[in-house]
């Protein structure tokens, strides 16, 4: 911990720059939290920054009517099978990776340290070929397939980091006893890199919750839609009804400000994830 | 045991990125059948002059990106890097914005920015009440304020942790000498931060080749072709035209620019890399 003790005298200039940034954060969060409990004429006609006269829910009602509940169940679905892929598949190679260390294996790592530099937004096209050719278009696991692909190289790489700082000596010992591969993975590795495991998942769930491009290209149907895409068209469906929308921004939002709330540390270096260094 | 993960990722990114450039010569609606088309869509995209202005579009937002989101995110790291309470808290709430969707954070601003119920009423100001996203001259400095809204916390975030690894001996020893706070930040702090600013420029200058969702919900490219940036350009061609083999040539496009990029900025840094620890 090398923060410098010595800051004790204020800093006017950095004080400035620190309020004047918090108030540019906050007050879209604000605004978007005051209109969402607007009602219709209330919208119009009053100040957008003053408190409603009289605050209502009937937004949030509207909201959770027009099957809000389908679309956030897609979008658990769709994190939670991607993360499970993602998180499983990236387990096993940042274990082959390490544990082999043969020439193979080092070209491995490097493909997937190549797969970091591929832009996704590229390959829609080729993928939107793939999944409809596979019979796959508007399911939710043609959102979950590519999304795995595209959250497997980062995985893999920051996974095979933490695995690297296992001694040796533990999996041979466990060798010695007679414990294949898999018993390795399952009584060895997964405890040991239990932290970095949550802060990967946490990082790969929160893209794939957040994410817009694949599910806008892949689905097309209400069935199907997932909670960004459902954001979109509450727009285009509720028109001028903003409150209602901005009541659906609120609530989409609220799984994962439960998770900030909850588990802080986990989420603030789940997103800078094998950046933060 | 890499099989598994291998696979997933050769099908849906390796596969696709060659595919991509194979569809570049191939005439193809999205829906029926394909046909050979040689270079035609080539041609085609590189004689456009959309195709230059969403090219220069995008060179816009990757600079003037890079300009605002760089200085505040450093200064912000550096301010909250720092130990004391309200500083914590300051931290938790300039992550907020990384917890929203880009589909969510365009529509708060679209509403936000309307000229008919937004905030340019809420002052009584005569500068706030402009068409923000209307009008074709203030859109993408617009989009490229939101684009800083929505970044800006992650890298605040980036800089905080290459802040807090600076040794404080070369802040102890700056002071016993008797320089100020502005002489350690550009003596001490900033040579130190080398890497971080590295880092997080790299990431924010090829990622801002890939801005797509929040300009689209945005936006959609308006007014007019205003913000219509590269991935943007690439998508409309493609799934709103319907004409998937230009849309995969500005595809290509976009990956050459993206690894010319990043392969420029690693060179960079490895040249650099030789006096990393002076001074430490």
């Amino acid at each position: 911990m090398a923060v410098n003790v010595t800051r004790t005298r204020i800093n006017v200039p950095g004080g400035v720059l620190a309020f004047g940034w918090l108030l540019v954060v906050l007050l879209p969060v604000y605004y978007v939290v005051l209109t969402s409990l607007r009602s219709m004429e209330g919208f119009y006609s009053s100040n957008p920054l003053l408190p409603p006269a009289e605050p209502t829910v009937d937004n949030y009602g509207r909201v959770l009517e027009d099957d809000f509940l389908r679309y956030l169940l897609n979008s658990v679905v769709v994190t939670l099978g991607t993360v499970a892929i993602t998180v499983t598949v990236s387990l096993m190679a940042a274990y082959y990776v390490v544990r082999n260390g043969g020439r193979l294996a080092g070209l491995t790592y490097k493909a997937f340290l190549l797969g970091l530099a591929i832009p996704l937004q590229a390959t829609i096209i080729p993928v939107y070929y793939l999944i409809t050719r596979a019979h796959l278009y508007d399911t939710l696991l043609a959102i979950i397939l590519p999304s795995a692909a595209f959250a497997i190289p980062l995985t893999v790489i920051i996974l095979a980091n933490f695995l690297r700082d296992v001694p040796g000596e533990l999996f041979e010992s466990m060798r010695l006893d007679g414990a294949g591969h898999w018993r390795m993975l399952f009584s060895l590795v997964l405890p040991l890199v239990r932290p970095a495991v949550v802060t990967v998942a946490v990082y790969d769930g929160l893209q794939v919750w957040n994410g817009f491009l694949y599910p806008l290209i892949l689905t097309q149907s209400p069935d199907q839609r997932v909670l960004p895409l459902a954001l979109w068209s509450f727009q285009g469906q509720f028109q001028v009804d903003i409150p209602a929308v901005l009541a659906a921004v609120v609530l989409s939002t609220l799984p994962v400000l439960a998770l900030y709330i909850v588990g802080r540390r986990q989420l603030v270096s789940g997103l800078t994830a094998g950046f933060g260094r | 045991m890499a099989v598994p993960a291998l696979l997933f990722f050769g099908v849906f990114a390796l596969v696709p990125l060659v595919g991509v450039v194979l569809l570049s010569f191939v005439s193809w609606d999205g829906i029926s059948g394909m046909s050979w088309a040689g270079l035609v869509n080539w041609f085609n995209v590189l004689g456009d002059s959309m195709t230059y202005q969403a090219l220069w579009l995008s060179v816009q937002v990757m600079v003037l990106s890079w300009l605002v989101q760089t200085p505040i995110s450093m200064l912000l790291g550096v301010f909250i890097a720092a130990r004391g309470r309200y500083r914590a808290l300051l931290g938790v709430l300039y992550f907020l914005p990384m917890l929203l969707s880009s589909a969510a954070i365009a529509i708060a601003f679209k509403a936000l920015l309307d000229p008919n119920f937004g905030m340019s009423l809420a002052f009584g100001i005569e500068a706030f009440a402009q068409d923000w996203l209307g009008d074709r001259d203030l859109a993408l400095y617009v989009v490229i304020f939101v684009i800083a809204w929505q970044f800006v916390p992650f890298h605040t975030l980036l800089y905080q942790a290459g802040v807090r690894q600076i040794p404080a001996s070369l802040y102890e020893a700056a002071e016993i000498d008797g320089a100020g706070r502005v002489r350690q930040f550009f003596h001490i702090t900033l040579p130190q931060l080398r890497y971080t600013i590295i880092t997080s420029s790299t990431l924010m200058l090829v990622g801002s080749l890939t801005y797509f969702d929040l300009v689209y919900v945005l936006t959609e490219g308006g007014p007019g072709n205003a913000t219509r940036i590269l991935p943007l350009d690439m998508y409309l061609t493609g799934f709103r035209a319907n004409n998937m083999g230009a849309a995969s040539v500005l595809a290509v496009l976009l990956v050459g620019t993206g690894l010319a990029l990043a392969l420029g900025l690693s060179r960079l840094s490895s040249f650099r890399r030789g006096s990393q620890l002076e001074g430490a």
